[in-house]
């Protein structure tokens, strides 16, 4: 056990720093969820990738740096360090990305990671359903083989991304007799093909972040399955398993928050406005909880290195990062006191920062990539062994 | 940066819970309950034989001379076994506070006795108004405002404090501090006994999260077994997500935990705050398990006859020991919030840090 850094991740920390410091806009872009910010975000996206920072963990040859999940890491402590913006094409480059690397075909490879990677193509994902939410084996949209091509028809939502995106990626269902969790296939789908629909949605905070999809006849090439025909399941596992643990939600996000959580303390105590006695003690579990997932991360990473793999406990994962970003923004609320509701536009809003809006955007959490309650059916089941039925 | 523990000391961890399965069965520990003392030299004898006294000792002692790296999974496998006796005060804090503050005769008296399993040290720190199983030390190591005393067992009035776990016994120490028994003066003290609080915390998280797996542990197995309404228990979401949320809280400590180890074994800058950090996760993973664990067992866990408590009172003591709970947190406040302390995020630095 060595818990200091090598000079070579040294060097690539101080490299990363010194870019993003030149580089990262002064002014938060607008909302990621906003058409103008959306470009935005897509513009800051192909400089990162310019610079050679979009994807620091792929093989150059895929648009990357070639960096081993360690230098990843540290490479997201100066992004958020640097107060960077949100990664607006994360579906992609943390989600799918990495399945494609696992069970894509050189062909797909060549053809989607390097666009992905600077973000020209950004993608949506496409899970739920109307009928299969956390019961995603219910899935009801089809694809049909028609000669070379899938024909998709069918309906999902809640596609985060989707009101923007170029892409979609989701399980179909390619066999029609098929029950549950057999008979599906991982696809991609372009959002402006022929007979796709898409109908954004506005959330809690009244930006379009996701959307539904309605997919009537679209003619997809049988080469933009994902993995092999019927196995959609194992891929969109695979899916998962990075979307509940390090890859889409990296230690330094909550680090950088429990920061902002103490400096906001320091400032409301300085004011000499009243304190909840609670919150200090708050504010201290928040930085020791933020630390708490940083080191379980660190040990994790140090694993996959020596061989190690990520099975179920991406579940543990997913409750604890969730639940940590809810309290800190509750905490941060509660320091605020009637200040809390403001808007960004109330002349008394000074100071407030994005302490709601980040609240808002926190509840989703629980909710997004699997309930929590289905995470805390696989621990249940596949970490403890208890038995399904 | 490598954040794994390596073949060898996976090894001496695997071999020490083979050793606690065979030899600190339920039925022995509980047998111990009965005894006068509550301890049993041929035991601790037997462990002094794989090394878990002399672990941190001075080969020239007769230790392992490792570290706290390599004692940390052993503190676990203790706690899984509900090991009864001095585990935490002796072998991680009595013969580091020797190593630190006491002259070299002293050392070369007792940590060959202690590393051989002859011997245990009690701790008698300001943290604690009790010292812990004072009635079997051979030698006490008591604070006195910041210095440090040695004084034989012979030497003081130990008065027991009856209490909830039979595994830590605590008892009300009456001494004379006098010139004789000094082995440190407070400059020297200070720095010791602050050492000696933070590696008391560290050994409490550790023995926590084996506490905690072996709560868990146990009520899944009975939840596989127990039947209502026609079907196993555990079957019910009710149990599962118990259950699950209480592992949460245990994985989450692990890491704090491990983290802590390396902090004191490397004497690191914010051993303090990495202390009480996983103290507080440990103590409360524990507990959370012990209540859950509890809930799943129902009236059985209720009973004396089950033996769920052996480890809810482990829980429960360890809590206490070292600092509760709400000492670590409030100190861990005075570092992030007020600077007290060195508290480095790890890894991230925040702007203008």
């Amino acid at each position: 056990m060595d818990l200091s850094y090598s000079s070579e991740q040294q060097a690539f920390r101080a490299e990363a720093r010194e870019w993003l410091e030149a580089h990262v806009p002064k002014q938060p872009l607008p909302s990621l969820d906003t058409a103008a910010g959306f470009r935005a975000h897509r513009e800051w996206e192909l400089e990162l990738n310019a610079g050679g920072w979009a994807m620091v963990p792929w093989p150059v040859e895929y648009g990357g740096r070639g960096a081993n999940l360690l230098e990843w890491l540290i490479f997201e402590e100066e992004y958020y360090r640097a107060g960077a913006p949100g990664r607006v094409n994360q579906n992609g480059i943390f989600l799918l990305g990495p399945t494609i690397m696992e069970y894509g075909t050189p062909e797909q490879k060549a053809r989607y990671l390097p666009k992905m990677a600077s973000s020209e193509e950004v993608w949506a994902q496409g899970w739920s359903e109307p009928n299969a939410g956390s019961d995603m084996a219910a899935i009801q949209a089809t694809a049909a083989i028609d000669g070379d091509h899938y024909v998709i028809n069918g309906q999902k939502t809640w596609a985060s991304r989707g009101a923007y995106a170029d892409w979609l990626f989701g399980m179909f269902r390619t066999d029609p007799d098929s029950e549950r969790h057999k008979g599906l296939t991982f696809i991609l789908v372009p959002l402006d093909a022929e007979g796709v629909t898409v109908r954004p949605i506005e959330q809690l905070d009244g930006e379009a972040g996701f959307a539904e999809v309605f997919f009537d006849d679209v003619r997809v090439p049988l080469e933009n399955r994902l993995g092999e025909s019927e196995q959609g399941w194992s891929v969109a596992m695979a899916t998962a398993g990075f979307e509940r643990g390090l890859m889409l939600r990296s230690p330094a996000r909550f680090q950088n928050t429990a920061h902002k959580l103490v400096e906001l303390y320091r400032e409301v105590e300085a004011n000499g406005d009243e304190i909840d006695p609670c919150l200090r003690d708050s504010v201290a579990r928040c930085w020791m909880d933020a630390e708490a997932y940083t080191l379980n991360t660190y040990q994790t990473v140090s694993r996959l290195l020596a061989g190690g793999k990520i099975g179920a406990e991406a579940s543990l994962n997913k409750i604890f990062w969730s639940e940590l970003d809810v309290t800190m923004h509750e905490t941060a609320l509660g320091l605020l006191g009637a200040r809390a509701e403001l808007l960004p536009g109330a002349s008394a809003a000074e100071g407030v920062g994005d302490w709601l809006d980040g609240f808002l955007f926190a509840l989703s959490g629980p909710i997004y990539a699997g309930t929590n309650e289905v995470q805390r059916n696989i621990i249940a089941e596949r970490i403890l062994g208890l038995p399904r039925k | 940066m490598e954040f794994n523990f390596s073949e060898d000391q996976l090894l001496l961890q695997r071999t020490v819970r083979e050793f606690l399965e065979g030899e600190c069965t339920t039925a022995f520990v509980r047998s111990l309950w009965e005894t006068e003392t509550g301890r049993s030299e041929e035991f601790w004898g037997k462990l002094a034989e794989i090394g878990v006294p002399g672990l941190l000792v001075a080969e020239e002692h007769g230790g392992l001379e490792m570290d706290e790296v390599d004692q940390v999974l052993l503190l676990e496998e203790t706690g899984r076994a509900a090991v009864p006796g001095p585990v935490i005060d002796t072998t991680s804090v009595g013969v580091r506070l020797l190593e630190e503050a006491a002259p070299p005769e002293l050392r070369a008296e007792w940590l060959p006795k202690v590393a051989a399993g002859r011997a245990t040290l009690a701790v008698g720190a300001a943290i604690s108004p009790f010292v812990a199983d004072a009635h079997i030390a051979g030698l006490l190591l008591l604070q006195h405002g910041d210095e440090v005393h040695a004084v034989p067992a012979a030497e003081v009035s130990a008065l027991a404090q009856p209490s909830n776990d039979p595994a830590r016994r605590l008892f009300s120490v009456d001494w004379n501090p006098s010139g004789a028994t000094k082995i440190a003066e407070s400059d020297v003290g200070r720095n010791a006994w602050a050492a000696a609080l933070d590696r008391g915390a560290y050994a409490c998280a550790a023995a926590q999260l084996g506490v905690g797996q072996r709560l868990i542990d146990m009520a899944v197995a009975y939840a596989c077994t127990r039947k209502q309404f026609g079907v196993a228990i555990g079957t019910f979401q009710a149990i599962k997500h118990m259950l699950a949320n209480a592992q949460v809280r245990v994985e989450y400590a692990r890491a704090l935990v491990h983290r802590a180890a390396y902090s004191v074994a490397h004497a690191v800058d914010s051993r303090a705050v990495d202390t009480s950090a996983a103290k507080v996760a440990a103590s409360e993973a524990a507990t959370a398990a012990a209540k859950i664990a509890l809930q799943v067992h129902g009236a059985l866990g209720y009973t004396w006859e089950q033996d769920l408590h052996v480890w809810m009172r482990r829980a429960w003591s360890l809590e206490l020991a070292w600092g509760r709970g709400a000492w670590h947190r409030a100190r861990v406040a005075d570092a992030v919030i007020d600077g007290k302390f060195p508290a480095p995020t790890f890894g991230y630095s925040a702007p203008g840090v």
